[in-house]
């Protein structure tokens, strides 16, 4: 049994930084706050390595299932018999590898900020709401309540609302924020929806019970879910679908992504660590949370999670291929590998081999946080050397940035999917999975993975390679030790995390899973991936006018991808044009009138009865007893004449 | 010689009250004022003795209750007193009619 206190710990010590560096930071930590969080994430991700290693290796499983224990479980509001909301901590196969995951990440990310965030006045300030996030998230992973979840999920969405408006003085960073805030909620009001439903049908908020009230065609529970039915679908489908809805706004799938590219106006290793390895995952962590509910009880559910995802992956991957801002193509490129989870969810089935698509959705989830986690930072450090975003301010710089460019490049390669990178092997797991289920969705997932080795080498060729950078920043190395061993050290991860043997310790049903290794099946994705990359060198190894004939030459396609496909314009158009008129305007006009008049006539009169009476208290005590007197002798007829 | 009755007491008592409303209403000397106050609550206890007397001899509620209404016009004079004092010492005056800032 893994001890409850040192999860617990794991989870606090982040917050516990939190408080100290938010309330005294500023005033006794100004230079060493940075040292203090990161030892505190250090220890923090110590620890979790060792839960891991413990439960992986040391607890026995039964009969070869991993089981889903519950260490501590504190009921904080009972609502009725078995429908409390807890706070708990839940501990499985995936829960343990999150734990792993974000504390990892996280702690690269905190010492690389040392380096990345010296000099700023509001170092405290970052390093605590680097704490929030963390606590947010862990809580999240491991909340055995599915209102904890969503109690954590809404954390996390402040601490990331938080980071992304840090550079509160520039316009757009605010314009972010908020745009990041109101569109992730608008998809929790789904997810909130979508618990009510669940837990109303399963009687139930914790997720063992729910999920295993709700898989099986015995319980009370599961008839009445499906028996009730709204437009043709039943109950059940459209709690998870609207759960799904949540996750798919903070995942950023499509067609609630807009606020991803826009998030990165937060500094560069926030963006690494939020909207790209972590909190940005938290969806999909959502959905194989519930994945038993959704594979047995509501395939329906689960195939829209799987279009969802495909189509988000193929759109994101277009658009990638066109922006310039380094950070958005990283953005889009998060979005399109967050699509393929999603459909590797989406293709699987519950148990055994059938499981496949669980196991690789997962795995991707683990090996993407590394490699993209390590071309966010890779690119903080371009950023930090050139001050620009742009690719056409760069160029040239593997010489000036030798670890950079060697660490940036194993990232590149391992998103394309290049043997032996880990990217190879969880993307070939995902595509076999789909192969094996979904046709449709396989070939989307063909035509993406060569699309993103083209835009990630297009990247790596734009920034290292083709021209002479003619902009250069003040900073005359790479920024010193802090931010080279977090690249060197997710380097290695993203070099050697495939060939972790990831279906014995996470699979749908617990259970072990060997996944095999096809040849024949990986030639295809592979060739693709090797063309993609050559395309790219060919277009921007040396600066040429290609780019821009082929640009020329696909111009509506290229123009609408440049734009992101209008999606941006669409939303506004909606928002502004039919919502605003048709209903912000009728409401402002009911309630400036309505709601108002009515407010303003009860005042008003209550004003005028009082200008008319106050004459009464003239402030002559003897007219006081005349009215008393008068009184008295009116009640007093009363009672004796008249109510006798 | 007539023996005096329960009428003739009443009487008494109805005449002091309405002497002592009568100079509450009329007199604007606040201590007048006062002293009229004693006069109302003093025809209440001589209703009070009269009823006792006359018709419940044989229980003592109306003693006690004149005696709580003696105690509670000490205290009452008291305070009025102390009252009186200190407007006197804010207005050099205790007329009521210069003690009317006390309003809408």
């Amino acid at each position: 049994m893994p001890n409850a206190t040192l999860i617990l710990l794991i989870i606090l010590l982040p917050l516990a930084g939190f408080v100290m560096l938010g309330i005294y930071g500023r005033k006794y930590f100004q230079n060493t706050s940075g040292i203090i969080g990161t030892t505190l994430m250090l220890i923090s991700t110590v620890l979790a390595l060792y839960t891991a290693y413990g439960y992986f290796f040391e607890y026995v499983k039964v009969d070869g299932v991993y089981q889903p224990l519950v260490p501590l479980k504190y009921t904080w509001l009972q609502f009725s018999d078995g429908v409390s909301i807890d706070m708990g901590i839940i501990i499985d196969p995936i829960s343990v590898m999150m734990l792993v995951v974000v504390t990892f990440i996280s702690l690269m990310v905190h010492i690389y900020s040392l380096g990345y965030m010296k000099g700023d006045e509001r170092f405290p300030t970052y390093y605590a709401f680097l704490g929030l996030f963390t606590f947010s998230m862990l809580g999240l992973v491991i909340s055995s309540n599915i209102f904890q979840i969503y109690i954590f999920w809404e954390l996390v969405g402040v601490s990331s609302f938080l980071l992304i408006g840090y550079y509160y003085d520039k316009p757009s960073a605010v314009a972010a924020c908020k745009k990041a805030f109101i569109v992730t909620r608008f998809a929790d009001v789904g997810f909130l929806i979508g618990i009510l439903i669940l837990s109303f049908y399963s009687r139930t908020l914790d997720f063992n019970t729910l999920i295993e009230r709700l898989t099986s065609a015995e319980s009370t529970e599961f008839k009445s879910a499906v028996a009730a039915s709204f437009m043709g679908i039943s109950a059940l489908t459209w709690g998870l679908v609207l759960v799904f809805i949540g996750g798919a706004g903070k995942s950023a799938m499509f067609p609630l992504h807009i606020w991803l590219p826009d998030a990165m106006e937060g500094p560069t290793p926030v963006s690494a660590l939020i909207h790209a390895a972590t909190m940005v995952v938290a969806g999909v962590f959502l959905v194989a949370r519930l994945f038993p509910v959704f594979a047995i009880s509501a395939p329906n559910a689960l195939s829209l999670v799987g279009y969802v995802g495909a189509i988000s992956a193929l759109i994101a991957a277009i658009i990638a291929c066109t922006q310039t801002d380094i950070k958005r193509v990283l953005a889009y490129s998060t979005m399109s590998q967050i699509g393929y989870m999603m459909f590797a969810l989406g293709v699987s089935k519950y148990g055994g081999e059938d499981g496949l698509g669980y196991t690789a959705s997962m795995f991707h989830l683990f090996t993407h946080a590394m490699f993209k986690a390590l071309l966010f930072l890779g690119a903080g450090a371009v950023i930090h050397y050139i001050h620009s975003n742009e690719m056409k301010d760069m160029g040239g710089l593997r010489k000036y940035l030798p670890i950079t460019h060697i660490t940036f490049l194993i990232a590149c390669l391992a998103i394309a999917g290049v043997p032996p990178f880990a990217g190879f092997f969880s993307k070939e797991e995902i595509l076999l999975a789909a192969y094996q289920n979904n046709t449709a969705v396989y070939w989307i997932a063909l035509i993406t993975s060569g699309l993103t080795a083209f835009y990630m080498f297009r990247l790596y060729f734009g920034i290292f390679w083709n021209k002479e950078a003619h902009a250069h920043g003040e900073h005359k190395n790479e920024g010193g030790f802090a931010m080279m061993i977090p690249l060197v050290l997710l380097a290695v991860g993203a070099s050697a995390a495939g060939f972790i043997p990831f279906g014995h310790f996470v699979s749908s049903d617990r259970t072990r899973l060997e996944t095999e290794f096809h040849l024949m099946f990986s030639i295809a994705p592979v060739a693709l991936g090797l063309a993609g990359i050559f395309i790219a060198m060919w277009m921007y190894k040396k600066q040429n006018d290609r780019p821009d004939k082929l640009a020329a030459s696909l111009n509506g396609l290229y123009k609408s991808a440049y734009h992101k496909f209008y999606i941006d314009e669409i939303y506004i158009f909606i928002t502004r044009k039919i919502i605003f008129n048709l209903i912000g305007k009728p409401a402002a006009w009911f309630d400036k009138n309505v709601v108002d008049g009515l407010m303003n006539a009860t005042g008003n009169s209550t004003k005028d009865i009082s200008e008319t009476i106050k004459g009464f208290q003239s402030g002559k005590v003897q007219s006081y007893a005349i009215y008393f007197l008068v009184s008295i002798i009116g009640l007093a007829l009363l009672f004796i004449y008249i109510w006798k | 010689m007539i023996e005096p009755g329960l009428y003739h007491m009443l009487f008494l008592s109805a005449a002091l009250f309405f002497i002592g409303v009568y100079g509450f209403f009329t007199r604007r000397n606040l201590v007048t004022m006062l002293m009229s106050i004693e006069l109302i609550l003093n025809s209440v206890n001589l209703n009070f003795i009269a009823f006792n007397k006359y018709l419940w001899y044989d229980k003592l509620d109306g003693l006690f209750f004149t005696i709580f209404i003696i105690a509670i016009a000490a205290a009452e004079a008291a305070v009025a007193i102390a009252i009186i004092i200190n407007l006197y010492r804010s207005h050099k005056s205790i007329d009521v009619e210069n003690a009317e800032e006390l309003k809408y």
